[in-house]
């Protein structure tokens, strides 16, 4: 009897594990499906996508149309695209930590006049999108001359009030004792800012770092505003770009490959600084 | 080295007064212990001679410069933390290394200095690994390492123990107290352990409300404590007080027992005998209703009343006793270890 029920129950978890298993392969399918004919349709010829039916299986044209894309694209080669929006997206990323453990530290460790003030100040920003406070930064980077320019695709996107309030709830944990330790091992301020908190800080910058990347890297309206100069162009808009305005044809497999090249980036750092953080994370102290 | 001067030091955070002035007078070499429970402030005082906190009124001086003003960086000091403090993302040797680091001392010299405190301190087979990866007991040496390689005159410890299980603390107690003396090095500890103030202490501060209460050797405090709180905090378990009243040196005890007592004084009192004075004695004046025995091996503690009165009180017995015996119902002291307190003031009379 006790046997049998014991079975019985082995089996009923064997059989919803392939149950939630088939489900999300189920799932992975649905989300994958698309990004699968675009990769077909990037390896393929024009002809072959505007004829029905549509080819579900990848074409030999893979390197003809990845390379006419890398060293040709539409209106600028792909390449220069990629590293435009490697360096913003980089850019941003830098720029909105260092700014933001800054912006941290001076918050929690000093006392200063209007401190609260100004942590409300930059929590307030919190609630404005890029959109909202676009035009007034259009005007001031013009104003600059900064249009077609890096410095004008990241700086105004380098300010940061969700990474600030991150690194601000982080330092708050750092025990105090630790802060006294280093005044009394001789460490200023600064130095115990670059020894201490921004060593003991790396999990939460490897985390945030792949955020704000793929952040950076999605940029679309605001390089979309303040680039018109092709060299500029940043991916993400170089795709939109490269639809055909009238009665031209779109060359659809060098889009999708284009498509694809912008996926990988992105994908890159996610993989390979995922494995940086979960060792920062179980590295971290008790 | 050095001799570390407290004088009439007051500290208020806003307005609430926290110390109310506290003067000691520490030489060269001496172990001093501040014993008090939590909030007497004994914790804001060793943090103002470390230089965190910063002093209301009165003067600190370390080998007689006034260090009020001076960062705890310029204060020659080493402090040791009761969670550690250890810097989480660095090894053992890199914590140990770090004060000497910061002031620029050259590597060569700082390897040699970390290398020896970590043989004194039995950490060399662990001068790699993150202070994670040790134990309580191994995390507290590298605490204690951090604060010798840097040969400062003043060691500062703030309940480094009280982390720690009984057992540890116990080794801990005697290593601390050994090292400190072959060191030289003068010594402020703040606890608030009884047990720690009395076996490792030169000299105890007894605090109380952000006074010091008294001033003296372990035994001093212990045989004549020179006020109701310290004759409270210091033993254990705890004085017994009785209410009473002193008239033509006669104390008269509230269940009626009456003792001859050699003061001037008249009025109420609190008399004082320590649990491990009293013995019993078939004509001794102070009866017990007995309430519980707890037989802890070497001795036996009875608990219970005073005959017709609320007051409670402890007798410390040798050996062990039945705790389902009815117990031993009189008890007698010798005269010697009465006590005596004024009730109103708290203050020792002198006898």
């Amino acid at each position: 009897m006790a046997t049998k029920e014991s079975t019985g129950m082995v089996e009923k978890r064997g059989r919803s594990l392939w149950l939630t298993h088939a489900l999300m392969i189920f799932g992975v399918l649905i989300v994958f499906f698309p990004i699968w004919l675009a990769f077909v349709a990037s390896t393929v010829t024009q002809q072959e996508i505007t004829q029905p039916p549509m080819p579900l299986l990848p074409g030999g044209e893979f390197f003809a149309n990845y390379s006419k894309a890398l060293t040709s694209g539409v209106n600028v080669p792909v390449l220069t695209m990629l590293i435009n929006s490697l360096i913003m997206a980089i850019g941003i990323a830098v720029g909105k930590i260092i700014i933001s453990l800054l912006s941290a530290f001076a918050i929690v460790y000093f006392k200063f006049p209007g401190r609260t003030v100004f942590f409300w100040l930059i929590f307030i920003t919190l609630m404005l999108p890029v959109e909202v406070r676009i035009v007034p930064t259009y005007e001031v980077i013009a104003g600059f001359g900064l249009l077609n320019t890096y410095s004008g695709l990241i700086f105004p996107l380098i300010a940061s009030a969700t990474a600030t309030f991150l690194f601000r709830q982080f330092f708050m944990t750092i025990p105090d004792e630790l802060t006294e330790a280093a005044r009394l091992d001789g460490a200023r301020p600064m130095r115990f800012f670059i020894d201490i908190v921004v060593p003991m800080s790396r999990t939460n910058i490897a985390a945030l770092f792949v955020i704000l990347f793929i952040y950076g890297w999605n940029q679309y309206l605001w390089p979309l505003l303040i680039t018109t100069d092709p060299e500029m162009n940043t991916i993400v808009m170089g795709i939109k770009q490269m639809f055909p305005s009238g009665d031209d044809v779109a060359d659809w497999p060098v889009i999708m490959a284009t498509s694809i090249l912008a996926m990988v980036p992105p994908v890159v750092i996610v993989v390979s600084m995922q494995k940086l953080f979960i060792r920062g994370l179980v590295d971290s102290e008790k | 080295m050095a001799t570390l001067s407290i004088k009439q030091v007051k500290k208020s955070f806003g307005k609430t007064d926290v110390i109310h002035g506290v003067s000691v007078e520490i030489s060269d070499g001496e172990f001093i212990v501040i014993v008090g429970p939590s909030g007497c402030g004994k914790s804001t005082l060793l943090r103002m001679v470390a230089g965190l906190e910063t002093v209301s009124d009165g003067e600190i001086a370390i080998d007689g410069k006034v260090v009020n003003d001076l960062e705890p960086m310029d204060r020659d000091i080493a402090m040791v933390f009761q969670n550690y403090a250890l810097y989480p993302h660095m090894n053992v040797r890199e914590n140990m290394a770090y004060g000497l680091k910061v002031a620029k001392v050259p590597a060569a010299v700082r390897a040699e200095k970390v290398n020896a405190a970590a043989e004194r301190l039995q950490l060399t087979d662990y001068l790699d690994r993150k202070p994670r990866e040790l134990s309580g007991g191994q995390r507290q040496r590298v605490a204690m390492g951090r604060a010798i390689v840097r040969e400062p005159s003043v060691f500062l410890f703030d309940e480094p123990l009280s982390n720690l299980d009984a057992k540890l603390r116990v080794q801990m107690r005697l290593e601390i107290k050994e090292l400190q003396s072959s060191l030289g090095v003068t010594s402020l500890y703040v606890t608030h352990d009884q047990v720690e103030a009395m076996t490792m202490a030169d000299r105890m501060i007894v605090m109380n409300g952000g006074r010091a209460e008294q001033i003296g050797t372990p035994l001093e405090v212990y045989e004549k404590p020179a006020s109701l709180f310290a004759a409270q905090f210091i033993g254990s378990p705890a004085m017994n007080l009785f209410r009473g009243y002193i008239e033509n040196q006669t104390l008269r005890l509230d269940n009626g027992a009456t003792l001859p007592v050699s003061t001037e004084h008249s009025g109420p009192v609190q008399a004082g005998v320590r649990p491990e004075h009293l013995y019993p004695a078939d004509q001794g004046p102070l009866d017990m209703a007995v309430g519980y025995i707890e037989p802890l091996g070497a001795t036996t503690l009875q608990h219970g009343k005073l005959q017709g009165t609320d007051v409670a009180f402890t007798v410390c017995l040798p050996g062990i006793v039945d705790p389902n015996s009815p117990g031993a119902k009189r008890f007698d002291f010798d005269n010697h270890h009465l006590h005596l307190f004024d009730a109103d003031t708290g203050a020792a009379l002198s006898r």
